[in-house]
C-alpha cells in the first residue's frame, strides 16, 4: 500500500503536480463559476462516462455501507465452527463463502464497508480542514508562519508515510481513531500546498481588490471570497485521496495496525485468508476486489469531477 | 572558477538536504523513543521467567538506561562519524545490515520500473495513434483498474496463481540458498551475468518476476496515461503537421518527432515513481519475503530495533530529496524553459 497508495499519490502528483506545477484552475475554466455555473456541475458530471461510472460505484458502495445491519444476512462477528471455510454457492446463506471462524464473508465485506469508508472520509476532512486552513492563513500572510510551515511540511514530505504511520500505530496501538489520526497528521500536508498556492494566485485577484476596497475584514475576505472559488480544487483533491487513504488503512489492518481485530475490516480479512488461499482462496479474494472497486470508483469520481470542473485540465 | 547559475542553485539544494536529513533523523529518533516498550521488553517477551537483574543487565549492556538526551547526543556523534550504530537485535553493525537490504530493494526497484516502461510506454503510444479506437478505449479502462488494484492483495492473488496452482514461480526470497553468484556489487542478477553463473541468473530472475510485476503494475497504467496524453498533445502540434506536410513518412515523424517531446512528461514521472518504489515496497517485500529495506524497516519497527529504524528512515529520506533533486534537474535538462527552482 505504501506503495499502492503511492500509485494514486504520484498519478495526481505526478500528472498534475509536477507537469502544471499545481493542479489550479484555469482562469477560464474560474470565470464565473463561484455562481452560475455551479448548477451545471451536477449534468456535467452525469454526462462524462468516467465520473458517472464512479459515482455510481461510490452511491452503491455508502449505500451498503450505511444499510450494512440490516442488508448484512449475518452478523458480522458470528462465529459457527461448524460451517467453516464453506466455499461460495448460492442458496445456503452464506453467498460468497465462509471464513477459517465460520463468518459469513458477503456480511463482513458490508460492515468492512463501513469501516473503511469512515476512515476515508474522516481523514479526508481533517486533513482537507486542517491543510486547507494553515495553506488558506500562509497563502494569504505569507511570512514567519509561510516560512515555519515550509520547513515543516519539507520534513513531513521527506518522512516515508508508510513508515510514518507504522510507527505511529506502535506508538498508539490499533484503534480507530488512532489510525485517523495517524493518517491525518501527514494527510493535510497535501491540502495545505494545493490551497496555500491556490489562494496565493487568487489573492491578487481583482474580486480580492474590489473586496478589501469595500473595507472587508481579511477573515470575512479568505472565507467569503476565496474560499468558495478554490473548493472545487480541494474537492477533487479530497475525492481522489479518498481512495488513497482507504488503501492505506486496508494496508495497516492487513499488517495488523490498523483496524483491531473485533471490527470487520477488509485488510485484516485479506491477512487472514493469505493462510487458506491454496484451500479456500475466497476468504482474501471478495474482500480484496471490494476494495479494489471501492477505489475505481473513487479514482473515476474524482478525474470525473476534474475534468467537469476544469476541462483544460484533462489529462493533466 | 565562477560559478553558473545552474550550479549555485544545485550546490545550495544540495547543502540543503543536510538539515533534513538530520531533523528527519531526530524525529525518528522521538518516535521510536515514544513507542511503548523497549527492545529488551520485546526480547524477553510477556511474563517472560528472567529476573530483574538480567533484565537490567540487558539494559545497561545496550545503554538503554542511559537518560534519553545522552542516548541522543551518543547518536549524533555517532552520525557525525559517519556510524550508525548497531542493531540491538541482531547485534552487527546498522550499516552493514542496511547495505545488504538496499541491492534487493534498488534491483527490485529497477526491474520494476522496467517492467513499467516496457509495457507502459507501447501502449500509451498505441493509444495515442489509435485515439478513440477500441484498443484506446480497452487500454485506458485497463490502465484505470490497473492504477486502483492495491498491490497487496495484487500479490497474494499473484502467488495463489502462478506459485501456488501454476508453479511456475518462486513463492518468496531472491535466490535458493547456495545458488548465490559470487558477490560483488550485491545486485543479484548483475553479479550472475558478470560472474557467467548462468543458473543463478535464471533463478533471481524468477524470483524478481512476481515481485516486479506486482509492484510495476500501476506505474506501468500510471506511464501509460501520462505517455497516451503526452503524446496526444504533440501530435496534435503545429511542428508534427508542418513535418506531416513536409512529406516525412509516418513513422518517422511518430518516432523522430512526436515521441521524443512526448517523452518529457514520461521521464518526470519515471524519476518520481521511482523515488515511490524505492520507499514504498514494504508491504511488496513483506508478502515476498524479499530480504530488501522495506522488510528490515518493518521488522526493526515491531522489534523496537531503535537504531536500525532511525537509519533506515534516514536512508529512505535521503533517497526521496535525492529522487526529487534529480528529477528537477532533468526536468531542467529536457526543457530549458524551467528554471531550476
Amino acid at each position: 500500500m505504501g506503495q499502492a497508495s503511492l500509485r494514486t499519490d504520484e498519478l495526481y502528483q505526478g500528472t498534475l503536480a509536477r507537469s502544471a506545477n499545481i493542479p489550479v484552475l484555469s482562469p477560464a475554466g474560474r470565470a464565473g463559476r463561484a455562481h452560475g455555473a455551479r448548477a451545471g456541475l451536477w449534468p456535467r458530471l452525469m454526462s462524462h462516462r468516467g465520473g458517472r461510472l464512479g459515482l455510481i460505484i461510490v452511491l452503491a458502495y455508502v449505500a451498503v455501507a450505511v444499510a450494512a445491519p440490516v442488508l448484512a444476512p449475518h452478523p458480522p462477528g458470528a462465529v459457527n465452527l461448524a460451517g467453516r471455510l464453506t466455499p461460495p454457492a448460492i442458496g445456503t446463506g452464506n453467498l460468497l463463502g465462509t471464513d477459517q471462524l465460520g463468518r459469513d464473508i458477503l456480511s463482513r465485506i458490508m460492515h468492512g464497508a463501513r469501516v473503511s469508508m469512515l476512515v476515508g472520509l474522516a481523514t479526508v476532512s481533517i486533513s482537507a480542514a486542517v491543510g486547507v486552513g494553515l495553506g488558506m492563513v500562509a497563502g494569504y500572510y505569507g511570512g514567519a508562519l509561510g516560512r515555519v510551515l515550509a520547513r515543516f511540511t519539507e520534513l513531513l514530505l521527506a518522512f516515508p508515510y508508510l513508515i510514518f504511520v507504522i510507527g505511529a500505530m506502535s506508538v498508539m496501538g490499533p484503534g480507530f481513531w488512532n489510525l485517523v489520526w495517524a493518517l491525518s497528521f501527514k494527510g493535510w500536508v497535501e491540502f495545505y500546498r494545493l490551497s496555500r498556492a491556490l489562494v496565493m494566485s487568487e489573492k491578487n485577484r481583482e474580486y480580492v481588490e474590489a473586496a478589501r476596497v469595500l473595507g472587508r475584514s481579511d477573515s470575512v475576505i479568505c472565507v467569503r471570497e476565496i474560499l468558495p472559488n478554490i473548493v472545487s480544487s480541494i474537492l477533487v483533491l479530497g475525492t481522489l485521496r479518498m481512495g488513497n487513504m482507504i488503501v492505506m488503512e486496508s494496508s495497516l489492518s492487513f499488517l495488523g495496525l490498523g483496524i483491531p481485530p473485533r471490527m470487520p475490516a477488509w485488510g485484516s480479512m485479506i491477512n487472514d485468508g493469505r493462510r487458506y488461499m491454496l484451500t479456500s482462496p475466497w476468504v482474501a479474494t471478495f474482500p480484496g476486489l471490494a476494495l479494489a472497486l471501492l477505489v475505481l470508483g473513487m479514482n473515476l469520481l474524482g478525474e470525473g469531477l476534474r475534468d467537469v470542473l476544469d476541462p483544460k485540465m484533462m489529462e493533466g | 572558477m565562477r560559478l553558473s547559475r545552474l550550479q549555485v542553485k544545485l550546490i545550495e539544494r544540495i547543502a540543503a538536504t543536510i538539515p533534513l536529513t538530520l531533523a528527519v533523523a531526530l524525529a525518528a529518533f522521538v518516535l521510536m523513543r515514544a513507542i511503548p516498550g523497549d527492545p529488551v521488553d520485546i526480547m524477553m517477551g510477556e511474563g517472560a521467567s528472567s529476573s530483574g537483574e538480567e533484565v537490567a543487565a540487558l539494559r545497561t549492556q545496550l545503554g538503554l538506561d542511559e537518560p534519553i538526551y545522552r542516548q541522543l547526543s551518543g547518536y549524533l556523534k555517532g552520525l557525525l562519524r559517519g556510524d550508525l550504530g548497531y542493531s540491538i537485535i541482531r547485534s552487527r553493525p546498522v550499516a552493514e545490515m542496511i547495505w545488504e537490504a538496499l541491492p534487493a530493494t534498488i534491483e527490485l526497484a529497477v526491474y520494476a520500473m522496467l517492467f513499467a516502461l516496457a509495457l507502459g510506454i507501447p501502449v500509451g503510444v498505441v493509444s495515442a495513434l489509435k485515439h478513440n479506437t477500441a484498443f484506446d478505449r480497452v487500454s485506458t479502462a485497463v490502465s484505470f483498474v490497473g492504477v486502483s488494484l492495491p498491490a497487496f492483495w495484487l500479490g497474494i492473488v499473484g502467488i495463489l496463481v502462478f506459485s501456488m496452482t501454476l508453479g511456475w514461480m518462486p513463492t518468496s526470497g531472491r535466490i535458493p540458498y547456495g545458488l548465490e553468484p559470487r558477490h560483488i556489487t550485491g545486485f543479484l542478477t548483475l553479479d550472475a551475468l558478470l560472474t557467467g553463473n548462468m543458473p543463478a541468473l535464471g533463478s533471481a530472475l524468477r524470483h524478481l518476476c512476481l515481485p516486479a510485476v506486482t509492484l510495476g503494475l500501476g506505474v506501468a497504467a500510471v506511464v501509460a496515461r501520462v505517455t497516451r496524453s503526452s503524446m496526444l498533445d504533440v501530435l496534435g502540434s503545429d511542428y508534427v503537421l508542418f513535418a506531416r506536410a513536409k512529406g516525412v513518412p509516418e513513422p518517422a515523424v511518430t518516432i523522430r518527432h512526436a515521441l521524443r517531446n512526448a517523452m518529457i512528461p514520461t521521464v518526470t514521472l519515471v524519476g518520481l515513481q521511482f523515488g515511490s518504489l524505492l520507499g514504498g515496497n514494504m508491504i511488496v517485500e513483506t508478502i515476498f519475503g524479499w530480504p530488501g529495506l522495506g522488510r528490515v524497516v518493518v521488522d526493526a519497527i515491531f522489534a523496537r530495533d531503535y537504531p536500525v529504524v532511525q537509519a533506515s528512515v534516514m536512508v529512505y529520506a535521503l533517497t526521496f530529496v535525492m529522487v526529487n533533486l534529480i528529477t528537477d534537474l532533468l526536468y531542467t535538462v529536457l526543457d530549458p524553459k524551467i528554471a531550476l527552482q
